[in-house]
Order: C-alpha cells, then sequence, then structure tokens
C-alpha cells in the first residue's frame, strides 16, 4: 500500500515542481484573459460589460480541424476576417476536434472557453447546439452570449442561431452538373438523412432535373458530418455506380479527391478548392460560405449591447452564401445559364422550390405555382423524384 | 537467443526503488516530450505548467476535471474486479453501452415517476444490463474455456451498433427532423448536484472504498483472487472456480454499467452511441498503472483526469494543435506505463561475452 501512494504523491509532486517552474513564465501571459471574463463569469450582477481597453474574447467551437478543407476550413475563414476586421478589439480562439455526437464534449469545450475569458461562445455544428442551448438556459451564463450555428435553438436573451439558404448555390452547382453528366447519374455523398442535408440534395437535384430531365442523383450516407476516409469510401461507391459528377454535403475533401482520381468531375462544398492539387481537372464549383458576413455586424451588436437574439438566414443576395468561382472545367454553356438563372435568384424573381416538385414515394411537395418560403422548406423530410437515396 | 541483456523478474521491490523508477521514467517522459515541443516551437515547461493550472486553476477546471474522473474512477473499479481473477475484461465499452441502454429504455418509457424511483431503477437496471453483459463471455469461459480477451472485445461492437440502429431508428426523435438522435431524458431521470457537482463524485468515492473492503476483506474477493493467482490452488482449496468466474464479471460488468447511467443520465440526458469516450479501454490503462488496487486507482484516475483536462486546456490557451497534446499524452503514458515493466522485472547488463558463454553453458 505505501509503496503505491508513494508512487502517486511522487509523480504529483514532479508534476506539481514543475508546474511551479512553468507557472512563473505563464503567470504574465495569461491574467489580462483570465481575470477579463472570468470574473464577468462569476459575478454576473457587477459588470457585465468589459472594460473598455480589453479585447472581447470570441470562442469557437469546431468539430473538424481548421485546415480540413472544407466546413471548418471554411468556419475558421470567417473567425480570421473577423479578427482582421476588429483588430485588438476581440481576441478569436478556438477548439478543434470537437465530437458532435456526444454532449459532454460540446458542453467541456464550451465551458473551456468561458473558463479562458470568452464572453461569446459560438458552436458551429448542428450537434453542440443541445449543450449551448442547456448552457444558455442554465442561468449560470446569463452573461455569454451563445451563437449556434445551422440549429434553431433560440432564447429571449443570450442564445442565438445563423445558417443561410444554401439551397440557392446547390441549385445553380446542379445546373453544372446535370449539363456536364454524360452518363446522367450524379453522386452525392451526404452526412446524414437529415432535414438539412436533404433540402440539399433536392436543390441540386431540381437544379440538374432543370437543364437535363434524365438526371438521376444516387444518395450514399456517410453517418457522420467529419469523416475523411468514409466520405472517400461512399463516393468510391457512387463512382461504381457509373457516376460521373460527384458533390458532396460532408465536410472533407475526400469525396473531391475521390472523383479527380477516377478521371470525373467534382462539386465541393464549403470551399473554393480549385487551387488544391490534383483537382485542376475534377473540381467544377462549391457552394460556399462567407461566415464573415454573419459574424462582423453580429459581433459589432454585441459588443454595442444592441444585439438580440435572432435566426439568421442569409441568402446569395446578402453574400453570406455563393458559389465558389467557375473554373476552367466548367462548359461555357454552363456558365451562361448559371448567370442567368443566378441573376434571377438574386432579383427574387425565381425561387428554388417552386411546384410542381413530387417526393419520390409520389406525395406532392410544392404544387404547379407554389413557392416555398424558409418555414416550409424547413419541413422537407423526404428526397424529390429522380433521387435514389437508402432510407 | 544471444542477447547482452537479462531480463529476469523482480520478487519485491524496495520503496525507495520504486521511487527511483518512478521519478526517472517521469523525467524522461517530460524530458521527451519536451523535445516533441521544442520541434513545435513551444516551451516546454510553460506546456507543463499549463497543463496543471488548466486541469486545477479554477473552480470550472477543478470541476470538469472530476467530471472526467468520475466515470475514469468507476469503470476502472469494475476492470479492476476482472483483471484481479486475470479475466482480460476488454469489453468495458461495450458493459458501459449496455448499462446506458438499459438505464436509458427506464428513462424514455418512465419519465414521468418522481426521480427518488426512478433513478433507482435506472440505476438497477444499468447494473443488471452491464453485469449480463459481462456474463455472457464469463460464462463461455467457465464452461468452455473459450478466450475472453476476444470474446469481450467483439461484445463492445455489437451493443455499440445496436445502439446506433435504435439512435438511427427505433428510438429517433420524432421532433428532431430525421436527425438521428434519440430524444433527452426528463428532468426526473437526470442526477441531482450535490456541492455544485453532480452526484456521481460520491459515487466514485463510496464505490472506490467498497471495491477496496470487497477485494481485501471479503471471502468472495479473496476467491477472485485466488482464482487470478492459480487455477489449480482454487480447485485444490474446493473453489466453485465457475461461479466465482461468473460472479466476479457480474460484478464487474456491474460497475460498468453504472458508468453507463451516471453518463447517461447526468451528463448527456439520453442515450447517443458515442456515449461511453474509450472510458472503458482508457481503465484498463489506469487500473493497471494502479496495480489493482481500489484506493490507489481512484488517485491515478484523478491523475489522468488531470492529465486529460490540462490536454485539452492547452490546446486554446497556448494555441497547440489537438493532436501536439496527444503526442504529449502519449509520451508520457509511454513512459509511465514503461516504468511498470522495470518494476516489475530486473533487466541485468550481463555484456555480449557473458551472454555468449552462458548460452554455451546451457547447451
Amino acid at each position: 500500500m505505501k509503496k503505491r501512494f508513494l508512487m502517486i504523491v511522487l509523480a504529483a509532486i514532479m508534476v506539481l515542481a514543475l508546474s511551479a517552474c512553468g507557472g512563473g513564465s505563464d503567470e504574465p501571459a495569461a491574467p489580462p484573459a483570465d481575470t477579463g471574463s472570468g470574473a464577468a463569469a462569476e459575478t454576473p450582477a457587477n459588470e457585465p460589460e468589459p472594460e473598455s481597453g480589453d479585447p472581447v474574447t470570441v470562442g469557437f467551437i469546431y468539430i473538424g480541424t481548421v485546415n480540413d478543407g472544407g466546413y471548418t476550413q471554411a468556419q475558421h475563414n470567417g473567425t480570421v476576417a473577423l479578427q482582421e476586421e476588429f483588430g485588438d478589439k476581440i481576441k478569436t480562439v478556438w477548439l478543434e476536434g470537437i465530437d458532435d455526437t456526444n454532449t459532454q464534449a460540446a458542453s467541456d469545450a464550451a465551458k473551456q472557453l468561458i473558463d479562458q475569458g470568452a464572453s461569446i461562445v459560438i458552436g458551429t455544428s448542428f450537434g453542440f447546439g443541445d449543450a449551448l442551448n442547456e448552457l444558455a438556459n442554465s442561468g449560470e451564463y446569463d452573461d455569454i452570449t451563445f451563437l449556434h450555428f445551422s440549429g434553431s435553438y433560440i432564447n429571449d436573451h443570450n442564445l442565438g442561431n445563423y445558417f443561410g439558404a444554401m439551397e440557392e448555390p446547390r441549385y445553380l452547382s446542379g445546373i453544372i452538373a446535370g449539363l456536364q453528366t454524360e452518363t446522367n447519374k450524379l453522386g452525392y455523398v451526404a452526412a446524414y438523412p437529415y432535414t438539412e442535408v436533404k433540402i440539399g440534395i433536392n436543390a441540386f437535384a431540381l437544379g440538374a432535373q432543370s437543364v437535363n430531365p434524365d438526371a438521376v442523383v444516387n444518395v450514399v450516407y456517410t453517418n457522420s458530418w467529419y469523416d475523411p476516409a468514409g466520405e472517400k469510401q461512399a463516393a468510391e461507391a457512387l463512382l461504381s455506380q457509373g457516376c460521373d459528377v460527384i458533390t458532396q454535403h460532408a465536410d472533407t475533401t475526400g469525396p473531391q479527391l475521390a472523383a479527380a482520381d477516377a478521371g470525373v468531375f467534382a462539386v465541393g462544398y464549403n470551399l473554393d478548392n480549385s487551387g488544391l492539387e490534383g483537382l485542376e481537372d475534377a473540381f467544377l464549383t462549391a457552394p460556399i460560405w462567407h461566415h464573415e458576413v454573419f459574424l462582423k455586424p453580429t459581433i459589432s451588436a454585441i459588443l454595442d449591447g444592441t444585439w438580440t437574439p435572432e435566426s439568421y438566414y442569409g441568402t446569395l443576395a446578402d453574400g453570406y452564401i455563393d458559389l465558389a468561382p467557375l473554373t476552367k472545367n466548367v462548359t461555357d454553356e454552363a456558365k451562361a445559364k448559371v448567370e442567368e438563372v443566378r441573376a434571377q435568384i438574386l432579383s427574387g424573381e425565381f425561387k428554388i422550390f417552386t411546384g410542381p416538385i413530387e417526393y419520390a414515394d409520389g406525395t406532392v411537395l410544392a404544387e404547379e405555382g407554389q413557392s416555398l418560403d424558409r418555414g416550409q422548406i424547413w419541413t422537407i423530410d423526404q428526397v424529390i423524384k429522380g433521387v435514389n437515396a437508402p432510407e | 537467443m544471444i542477447s547482452p541483456v537479462r531480463i529476469t523478474k523482480r520478487d519485491n521491490v524496495p520503496p525507495r526503488k520504486t521511487a527511483f523508477i518512478l521519478t526517472i521514467s517521469i523525467v524522461l517522459a517530460l524530458i521527451f516530450s519536451g523535445i516533441v515541443l521544442l520541434f513545435f516551437d513551444l516551451d516546454p515547461l510553460k506546456v507543463f505548467g499549463t497543463i496543471v493550472t488548466g486541469a486545477l486553476g479554477t473552480p470550472m477546471r477543478i470541476e470538469q476535471t472530476l467530471i472526467k474522473a468520475i466515470p475514469l474512477t468507476i469503470a476502472s473499479l469494475g476492470i479492476l474486479v476482472a483483471f484481479k481473477m486475470k479475466f482480460w475484461n476488454i469489453g468495458g465499452e461495450g458493459q458501459i453501452m449496455m448499462g446506458a441502454l438499459c438505464a436509458s429504455y427506464v428513462a424514455l418509457n418512465h419519465g414521468d415517476l418522481p426521480p427518488s424511483v426512478l433513478l433507482p431503477l435506472m440505476a438497477a437496471a444499468s447494473v443488471a444490463g452491464g453485469g449480463v453483459w459481462a456474463l455472457i463471455p464469463a460464462a463461455f469461459k467457465a464452461k468452455m474455456g473459450t478466450n475472453e480477451t476476444i470474446f469481450t472485445l467483439m461484445m463492445n461492437y455489437i451493443i455499440i451498433k445496436i445502439v446506433m440502429y435504435l439512435q438511427y431508428g427505433p428510438w429517433k426523435d420524432p421532433a428532431s427532423k430525421g436527425f438521428p438522435k434519440i430524444p433527452s431524458f426528463s428532468e426526473n431521470a437526470v442526477l441531482p448536484d450535490v456541492f455544485g457537482l453532480h452526484i456521481g463524485w460520491i459515487f466514485m468515492i463510496v464505490l472506490t472504498i467498497a471495491v477496496f473492503l470487497f477485494m481485501g476483506y471479503t471471502k468472495k474477493g479473496y476467491e477472485i483472487t485466488v482464482v487470478g493467482e492459480s487455477l489449480d490452488t482454487a480447485r485444490y482449496a474446493g473453489m466453485n472456480v465457475p461461479v466465482i468466474i461468473m460472479v466476479a464479471m457480474f460484478i464487474s460488468g456491474g460497475l460498468l454499467g453504472f458508468v453507463g447511467f451516471v453518463q447517461a443520465s447526468a451528463i448527456e440526458k439520453t442515450l447517443t452511441w458515442g456515449l461511453s469516450s474509450n472510458y472503458g479501454f482508457t481503465a484498463i490503462i489506469t487500473c493497471w498503472l494502479a496495480r489493482l488496487n481500489a484506493i490507489t486507482t481512484l488517485f491515478v484516475c484523478l491523475a489522468f483526469a488531470l492529465l486529460l483536462q490540462g490536454a485539452s486546456y492547452i490546446q486554446l490557451s497556448m494555441n497547440v494543435s489537438s493532436s501536439i497534446a496527444d503526442v504529449v499524452q502519449g509520451v508520457i503514458l509511454f513512459f509511465v506505463l514503461g516504468s511498470d515493466f522495470f518494476l516489475r522485472y530486473k533487466v541485468k547488463w550481463v555484456g555480449l561475452k557473458n551472454a555468449v558463454e552462458a548460452r554455451v553453458y546451457h547447451d
């Protein structure tokens, strides 16, 4: 017994001794951030606004790594732009690789950010929503502003959400795919059979069908937002079915690389990967995010104290979402068509989900002449005709 | 084989030697992880210091450290009972999931019961579930002599896939718009806080003492140890070995199942297939480091949780990528686990010449 205790005690002493050496050099650096909001978190009533001069810490929770070539990198580009915009008025910090399938991971991450001084916590994956909602409504973090990307949680004082009408650029990318396919089979690597994903699949299919009535979209679900290997495998499965344009609703470059390997076209997602090595002859375009378009005014409003919780839904017209510049691989015909439809979307003349649209099982999604609004779009729970997706 | 070093088993290591070997291993761990950090242009001393302040610096950090220590400790206690019997229970993950599944079944279907009834029911269901899940490989081992390592390992995948199936299918929350998640528990099914931390910390302490007493001071505990030391001795002493194996594994699985209940109720507030968070595997390391002693296990788990929390803290405070934090953790573990080898075995440099001569004599 004694021996074992000695082991532990010794281990502890060693670590503590080192911390004492390390602590010395650590102290001067840490306090500004620590005292700034650590104190704010513990004494809610006294000082809701941080002292001017101290930067406000904005903390991001990421599901992937900031250089994943896709989703998280796009999120992080927004963060970097935000930091540049506000200079020393804010300090952006982030945690990468946070699992979004269990609440503990997200909750730990948020608490960690708050502990390190963050007074604004931004969770950038759907699965972080439950944890943020719980913390925001716990009463313990009323001084902290929580923002959630892609979810619908909102409260009346410190929790808002944001997202974009990705169906618009997805439709446009579908036009290109529909025009450039030779087999009339388009492959779609999708994360989950969840509404957001089905909206994207349907929009892409509608775009393709608008120029090529014979085009079908084959879908493989990876059941993960972020799975580099799984996404590549899913793309390979689609390629073996004869798909000659591959697109994706998943975080990494896996599907694009698989398409390039097979010598077919790829429509990316999240980021303009046209410059990525190996994709030169495959990459067509990608529906992309400009997160700074939301973040800049929102953070500014929070700093001014004028922010109230909202459910933001950025559009092509807002510049929050876009289609990456069309590459040399896109035909002139497709370029012209995309420009035409894009102008109609921007002017409000054309809405993506305009009837008649039927679900794959024959039920009606939109009647002839009916255009779905945001609320209606977000009730979509099936794929449309011309899409083959496992249920 | 001719080798210039000779390895022999140590009988008893004097405390001073233990301390010496351990100190050396920790120093080496720090030096090597320091070199790794230098490669990435980081100040090692600052990183190590920050790991400690990151785990213990504020009440919130201490809370986060303890939240990780609770499931790890209880899981380690469960693994300990099996390992004491030299039954290599690698199925901790699965037993945690099974416990969580059973507790969740009760919570989701009887969420309107008052907490005083619901929570004990969930706990009982989780212990029974985890216990039975461990009993299956135990029964096969006891009756047919199957290899428990492979068996328990495979049982993990079965239950994780079952939970995945439930999450993506029958138990999917209808309100989630097709996103694969199981509905959250009602308030009644959530474990209460005691002094600002969920009540699991009390379970952790009570169970540590209980397992310590059980293994050291009860007949069953003694029998389990004897079976682990020598099957023949156990049989010769007239012990009913199959029954002992099954009882021990039920206790082991039951403790792990209980972890599932604590995590589902206090942390996730629902069931998810990622719930076990590798605690079932990490527990193997911690209880082994603790030399299968329950009290030591508690302290090793606290130290381990400190390392986990500290490592996630440096990611943020020092802008260290998560992979570097993992590398540091891996290096430290490698050396501390490596030192265990030197505590159990004596390694002597005999020189190549002597080794060859010894070989000649033997031949």
